[in-house]
C-alpha cells in the first residue's frame, strides 16, 4: 500500500487514490482531422512499461484532484509527484 | 500413559494450575502455560494426524508456527470450531477441546492409508496426470479426492466472536522479541523514536528466554538471566508499545504491515463473552527493523516423517520452556552443533540419550567435547538412512558417509529409539523481508539465503539476517541498529558473550541411502507429502523454473508454505540440475505469513455493515406502505409496494395501470444530481454531451446522452437551465459518481480554461415524481401558487415555487411517456412533500410505484437504461438515437469515434423491440437471440436485455440487442430456451404513443 505525497493535501494512503493510466496523453484539439489510425493511437494505445512510468492519479476521496506521478512499476518506488500541467520534475 | 515426561524445573510452567482439555474424545491434563502441543507430548502423545496424501500417521514436529504436521480441528462441532490450527501454538485452557484432521474414522486407523500402499502408482503431478481424463469423469474425481483428503472442516454457523481493526503509526516497528528484538527495541525507543515490538508468543525472548547453558553467556551471565533483566527494563519504557500474541502476516510495500494480534484464544470460553477476541492491526511504520529469527531445518532421508521425529531445537523447547521429555530414548541426528545444546539440556535433567548420528567427520566444540564426557556414543560421519514404528518411531538404522556425502558405505548399524531429534541447521525466516520486495543473495559457507537489497527504510538483524553465533548476532545487531537509526549510542556499552558452540556445517541437501531413490520416502515438504523423489521426477519431466517444480510436486504449497522444507527443495533442484542455488529462482512467499481467520480479515464489517447503504428522505415511508426494495449501487429503492397478497407480477401489474389511468408516485430521490456553475457552464454541457446546449433557453430542461471517448454510451439524463450560468444535471442512480468523476478529469486535466465548478447534490433534495392523466390536478393542489396551465409550464420546463415557505424545483419531464411533475425539494422535507401529494392524490387514486413499474412503464415507451439496455460497446447508432447526436458540433466527448470503421459497421448489435408470436409470453432478460437453429453451430444474434408483461398494451414487449437489427423490422427471430424455441418479431421498440400524445393528456 504507497503512501502518495498528493501535490495539494500531502501524505497520504493509497486507498484514498485512484489511478488513472498513463500521463501526457493529450487529447486532439481537433479530432475531426484525425484518421482512424491517429485517433485510435490517441484512444487505446498505452504503454505499460516496466520502469519509470508517467501516470495520472486522482486524490478521489480527498480534494479531488488530478496529478501526475513518476513511478518506477518493477518496485513501486515512487519518484515524484507535480501537478497537471507541469512539467516532469524527473526524466 | 506416562507421567514422568514432565520435569518440575520450568518456570514458565504453573504447575499449581492444572488444566484438563479433550483430544479426540479423550480428557487430558496440562499446565498453565502449556500449548496444545506441549500437553500432549507430556502425555506422551505424538501422533495427532494424518498426512494430506497417503495418510501415514504424523506427530508433533516443531515448536512454533512451522509446525506442518500438528494440524488440528479446534471447538469441534461449535460455532468456533476452526481447522487447521497448529497444535503448537494453541495455548490450553480449561475445557479446551481439539481433534485430529485428515482422519477417518480416527487418526489410529484410518482408511485413506490405503494411499500408503498405493504411493508407488501416487508420484508428483499424479492428480494432474489422471484426473484430467476424459473430462467428463472429472465429477467422480473431484468427489473421491475431497472426501478423502479435506483439510478440516469449516464451520457452518456465524462466528459468534468480536474482531476488529486498528490503525497503528510508530516510527519504528520491530518484529520478533528475541535477543535482537529486544536489543533493538529498547535501543530505538531510549533513542526517541515511537517504538512497536510485536511477537507472535506469548512471552518474550525468544529462544534465548530459555537458553540456560553455561555454554552461552552474556556479560558472564547466563543468557537468559542477562535476557530477563533487559526485559524487565524495556517494560517500563514510556516510548515503547508490546504486543505479544502478535503475529505480522504481511509486510507489503511502504512498509505497511497487517499484524493479527491474538486476545482470547488463551482463555476459558466463558471468560471471552463480549472481549475482542482478534484485532488486524494495520500498521504504518517509517522504520522498520525485522528481527524473526531462523526456523531449524529437518535433514531429508528415507521416512524421515514418523511420530516421534522432531526438530531438535523443538526437543531443546520443549524441555526447558515447558519441562516435557519428548522420549525417553533419545537420538540426535544432525549435521551441526545445534543439536548438542539440545544434548546438554536433556543430560542436565538425566533424559536418556542413546546416540548422537552427525555427518560432520570432524567435531570441535566445547559443548560436543561436553557431550562426549558424559558418556553419550557420537557416530562422526554417519548417517540415518531409514527408520522404523509405525505409529512412532522406535529404530533407526544408521551407515557410514563416503568422503563426498553422495553415498553410504560399510555396515548397517540399528538404534533403539522412541524420539529422533534433527538438525540440518537454520534457514533465516526472510518471508516477510521477501514479501516487502527484498531480493535475496546465497551465502555459499553455510548454504543460506540472507537479505540482500531492502526495498524500503528496514533492516533485518539477528538470525533472519544470517547472523547465528551469539557473539555475531549481538555484535551485527548493535552495529547495524546504530547505523540504521543514525544514533551514536546503541544503549549497550560492552558486550562480552561466551559460546560454546561452532558454525560449522555438513550440509547435504538429500542424504544417500543404500536404496535407489525410488524406493525411498524422503519427505521435503511434510503437510503436502512430496518427496525428494517427486521433486527429481518432476526435474526429469522437464520443469526447471522452481516455482513450476513447486506447482507440480505441490512442494511448499500447504498452509505453512513449506516453511521447513524449500530450502532443501531448492538445494535438490540445485544438485540435481548441476545449477546454482538460487539460479532457478527462490519461491516467493505470499501473505500471510501464518493463516488468518476470515473474522481477523473482515473485522466489524459484518452483518449490516458488510456494506453501506443509502435510503432516501422518503425511505421510512415506503417500509411504513410495505415496500419491497431492490439494491440500486448502495441505495436501497422501493421496488414494488405489495397490497394484500399480491405477489410481484401481481402489484407491478397493477401499480402500471394505475401510472398510466389516472397517476402514479415515484422516490426518484436516487437519481444523481449534479450542480454546474459558471460562465462557460453551456459550453461545458456542449462538450460532455451529444447534443446542442448554447440555446436551450433560461427554465428550460433537456434529455442528455454523455459517450466514453469512444463513443459508446456512458449515461444519460435531463439538465435544467436554472439561470444563466447555473445548471442541475441528472445521472442515472449507479453512475452518479462516476460522472461527476469523469466531468472532473475533463475539467481539470484537458479543459482547464473553462470557467465550471461542479458540485454533487444528490443527497441535498428529495425528487417525487407525479406522474399519469390526474397528475396535474394533484401537484396544483400541494403548490396551489404556481401556474400549472399548459400554455404556462410546457413539457420539458422548470418553475422555482414555494410549499408551505419552502423552496422547491419544479420540473415537467417524464420518464414513463405521462404528463408528468417531478418537485425537488430540500432532503429533510421530502417525506412530508410526499406525504401532501398521498394526500392529494387520495381522490385520483395516486398509486406509489417502484423501480419494477417505473422500468415496465419506460419499456413501454422505449426509452433505454443505461447499464441494462446497453453495456458499453452500445453507441447512441446502435440505440437507434440518431436524432441526439448533434451534427452541428465540431467536438464533444466520444464524437470522432462514431465514425471509426468499426463504429459504422451495418451488423453491429442494434436496440430492436421483439414482440412474441403469443402475445402472453414473457422473455427471459438475458436470453439469445438466433436467426436460424438448424446452423451448426448456431449463429448467436443478440440477446435480450429488457422484458415485460404490459398491463396497457395487453400483452409481452421486450428490447433487446440484434446484431443489424436496424433494418430487420418485421423479420421473424427465434429465442432458444432449454426447452422450447419462441418465436419473436422484431418491432419498433416504441410500443406505446408513439406520437407523444400523452404527454398533454389529461382526464
Ligand atoms: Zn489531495
Amino acid at each position: 500500500m504507497f503512501l502518495i505525497n498528493c501535490p495539494f493535501c500531502g501524505e497520504r494512503e493509497q486507498s484514498e487514490f485512484k489511478a488513472g493510466g498513463e500521463a501526457h496523453i493529450v487529447r486532439p484539439k481537433q479530432p475531426t482531422e484525425l484518421s482512424d489510425d491517429e485517433w485510435a493511437e490517441y484512444l487505446f494505445m498505452r504503454k505499460n512499461i516496466k520502469g519509470i512510468q508517467f501516470e495520472r492519479w486522482n486524490h478521489v476521496h480527498g480534494c479531488r484532484k488530478w496529478f501526475n506521478m513518476v513511478r518506477d512499476t518493477s518496485n513501486d518506488q515512487i519518484k515524484a509527484v507535480y501537478k497537471m500541467g507541469e512539467k516532469p520534475p524527473v526524466k | 500413559m506416562t507421567n514422568n515426561l514432565r520435569f518440575k524445573t520450568s518456570k514458565f510452567i504453573d504447575e499449581t494450575y492444572r488444566v484438563s482439555f479433550k483430544f479426540n474424545n479423550k480428557t487430558y491434563f496440562g499446565f498453565k502455560g502449556d500449548t496444545l502441543a506441549s500437553a500432549l507430548l507430556a502425555n506422551g502423545i505424538h501422533l495427532v494426524g494424518r498426512s494430506f496424501k497417503y495418510h501415514r500417521p504424523r506427530g508433533i514436529m516443531t515448536s512454533g508456527s512451522e509446525e506442518p504436521n500438528a494440524i488440528i480441528q479446534l471447538h469441534d462441532n461449535s460455532s468456533r470450531t476452526e481447522p487447521n490450527v497448529r497444535a503448537t501454538e494453541v495455548e490450553i485452557y480449561e475445557g479446551l477441546v481439539a481433534s485430529s484432521q485428515n482422519c477417518w474414522p480416527s487418526v489410529n486407523f484410518d482408511i485413506g492409508g490405503i494411499n500408503n500402499l498405493l504411493s508407488p502408482i501416487l508420484p508428483a503431478g499424479f492428480y494432474y496426470k489422471t484426473f484430467m481424463w476424459p473430462a467428463s469423469f472429472w465429477e467422480k474425481y473431484e468427489y473421491f479426492i475431497r472426501k478423502s483428503a479435506g483439510l478440516g472442516k469449516s464451520p457452518k454457523v456465524a462466528d459468534p466472536d468480536i474482531y476488529e481493526h486498528k490503525y497503528i503509526h510508530c516510527d519504528v516497528l520491530v518484529i520478533g522479541a528475541g535477543i535482537s528484538g529486544i536489543m533493538a527495541a529498547k535501543t530505538a525507543a531510549k533513542n526517541g523514536f515511537k517504538t512497536l515490538l510485536v511477537d507472535e508468543k506469548s512471552y518474550l525472548g525468544g529462544s534465548s528466554i530459555y537458553d540456560n547453558s553455561e555454554y552461552s553467556k552474556v556479560n558472564n551471565q547466563i543468557t537468559s538471566s542477562w535476557l530477563e533483566k533487559e526485559i524487565n527494563e524495556i517494560s517500563k519504557l514510556e516510548n515503547l508499545e508490546i504486543k505479544t500474541r502478535t503475529s505480522v502476516a504481511a509486510f507489503h510495500g511502504y512498509n505497511f504491515l497487517l499484524a493479527r494480534e491474538n486476545l482470547t484464544d488463551h482463555l476459558p470460553i466463558n471468560q471471552r463473552e463480549n472481549k475482542v477476541r482478534q484485532r488486524l492491526l494495520k500498521i504504518r511504520a517509517k522504520k522498520v527493523i525485522t528481527a524473526t529469527g531462523s526456523i531449524e531445518r529437518p535433514l531429508i532421508f528415507d521416512n524421515n516423517d514418523r511420530p516421534g521425529i522432531l526438530l531438535s531445537s523443538a526437543i531443546k523447547r520443549y524441555i526447558d520452556l515447558y519441562g516435557v521429555a519428548c522420549g525417553e530414548n533419545n537420538i540426535l541426528f544432525t549435521n551441526n552443533d545445534t543439536a548438542y545444546e539440545t544434548a546438554m539440556s536433556l543430560i542436565q535433567r538425566g533424559i536418556k540419550i542413546n546416540a548422537i548420528i552427525d555427518n560432520r567427520e570432524q567435531i570441535d566444540s566445547k559443548i560436543s567435547y561436553e557431550v562426549e564426557k558424559n558418556n553419550i556414543k557420537i557416530y562422526k560421519g554417519y548417517t540415518v538412512i531409514d527408520t522404523y514404528g509405525y505409529r512412532r518411531i522406535n529404530k533407526i538404522s544408521i551407515m557410514k558417509l563416503s568422503k563426498d556425502g553422495q553415498k553410504v558405505i560399510g555396515d548397517k548399524t540399528k538404534l533403539n529409539c522412541d524420539c529422533l531429534g534433527v538438525s540440518g541447521g537454520w534457514t533465516p525466516a526472510v518471508h516477510l523481508f521477501t514479501q516487502s520486495g527484498g531480493k535475496l543473495k546465497f551465502r555459499e559457507e553455510d548454504q543460506v539465503f540472507i537479505p540482500n537489497v531492502y526495498p524500503s527504510d528496514q533492516i533485518s538483524i539477528g538470525s533472519c539476517n544470517g547472523d547465528f553465533g551469539l557473539e555475531e548476532i549481538i555484535k551485527n545487531t548493535l552495529s547495524s541498529i546504530k547505523k540504521f537509526l543514525d544514533i551514536d549510542n546503541s544503549e549497550y556499552k560492552t558486550v562480552e558473550t561466551i559460546s560454546g558452540l561452532n558454525q560449522s556445517k555438513r550440509n547435504i541437501w538429500l542424504l544417500p541411502s543404500d536404496k535407489s531413490i525410488g524406493k525411498t520416502k524422503s519427505f521435503v515438504d511434510y503437510q503436502n507429502d512430496a518427496t525428494a523423489k517427486d521433486i527429481k521426477l518432476a526435474l526429469r519431466e522437464g520443469f526447471r523454473s522452481i516455482e513450476h517444480v513447486k506447482r507440480y510436486t505441490t512442494t511448499g504449497m500447504g498452509t505453512d508454505q513449506g516453511k521447513l522444507g524449500n530450502m532443501h527443495a531448492l538445494g535438490i533442484i540445485s544438485e540435481t540440475a548441476g545449477t546454482k542455488m538460487g539460479e532457478h529462482g527462490t519461491t516467493t512467499f505470499r501473505p500471510p505469513y501464518t493463516p488468518l481467520t476470515f473474522g481477523t480479515i473482515v473485522g466489524r464489517n459484518v452483518g449490516e455493515f458488510f456494506d453501506i447503504f443509502r435510503r432516501t428522505p422518503i425511505h421510512d415511508w415506503h417500509v411504513a406502505n410495505n415496500a419491497k426494495f431492490e439494491n440500486v449501487g448502495q441505495w436501497k429503492r422501493a421496488w414494488y409496494y405489495p397490497k394484500d397478497n399480491e405477489n410481484m407480477h401481481q402489484a407491478v401489474q397493477r401499480e402500471s395501470k394505475a401510472a398510466r389511468d389516472s397517476a402514479g408516485i415515484l422516490d426518484a430521490s436516487t437519481l444523481g444530481k449534479i450542480d454546474i456553475q459558471g460562465t462557460d457552464a453551456s459550453e461545458f454541457l456542449n462538450r460532455v454531451y451529444t447534443n446542442a446546449w448554447s440555446k436551450l433557453a433560461v427554465g428550460k430542461c433537456r434529455y442528455g446522452l454523455m459517450l466514453n471517448e469512444d463513443g459508446m454510451v456512458y449515461d444519460d439524463g435531463v439538465t435544467t437551465r436554472l439561470s444563466e450560468n447555473h445548471y442541475i444535471m441528472t445521472t442515472t442512480t449507479g453512475g452518479a459518481a462516476n460522472v461527476l468523476g469523469k466531468l472532473e478529469d475533463y475539467l481539470q486535466t484537458e479543459w482547464p480554461e473553462l470557467d465550471v465548478y461542479l458540485s454533487s447534490v444528490t443527497d441535498h433534495y428529495a425528487t417525487i415524481s407525479v406522474c399519469g392523466p390526474n397528475s396535474k390536478k394533484i401537484v396544483s393542489k400541494v403548490i396551489p401558487d404556481l401556474d400549472f396551465s399548459d400554455e404556462k409550464f410546457t413539457h420539458m420546463s422548470f418553475k422555482n415555487a414555494k410549499i408551505d415557505n419552502i423552496k422547491c424545483r419544479v420540473m415537467r419531464i417524464s420518464f414513463t411517456g405521462e404528463h408528468s411533475y417531478e418537485i425537488n425539494i430540500q432532503a429533510n422535507f421530502g417525506k412530508s412533500v410526499w406525504e401532501k401529494c398521498m394526500e392529494a392524490g387520495k381522490d385520483f387514486n395516486i398509486t406509489p410505484y417502484g423501480t419494477e413499474t417505473m422500468h415496465l412503464l419506460r419499456a413501454e415507451k422505449g426509452f433505454i437504461i443505461v447499464g441494462q439496455d446497453t453495456d458499453a460497446t452500445l453507441t447512441p447508432i446502435d440505440l437507434q438515437m440518431d436524432w441526439i447526436v448533434s451534427k452541428k458540433k465540431y467536438d464533444f466527448i466520444g464524437k470522432r469515434s462514431l465514425y471509426r470503421s468499426d463504429t459504422i459497421r451495418e451488423d453491429r448489435k442494434q436496440l430492436v423491440g421483439l414482440l412474441t408470436e403469443n402475445p402472453e409470453e414473457v422473455l427471459e432478460e438475458g436470453a439469445q437471440i438466433v436467426a436460424d437453429i438448424k446452423k451448426s453451430p448456431i449463429e448467436m444474434l443478440g440477446h435480450v436485455t429488457s422484458s415485460y408483461y404490459s398491463p396497457n398494451l395487453k400483452k409481452s414487449i421486450a428490447l433487446g440487442v440484434v446484431k443489424g437489427g436496424k433494418n430487420m423490422l418485421g423479420q421473424k427471430l427465434i429465442i432458444p430456451m432449454e426447452n422450447k424455441n419462441i418465436n419473436v418479431t422484431v418491432a419498433d421498440p416504441v410500443f406505446l404513443d408513439k406520437e407523444g400524445e400523452r404527454l398533454n393528456a389529461k382526464l
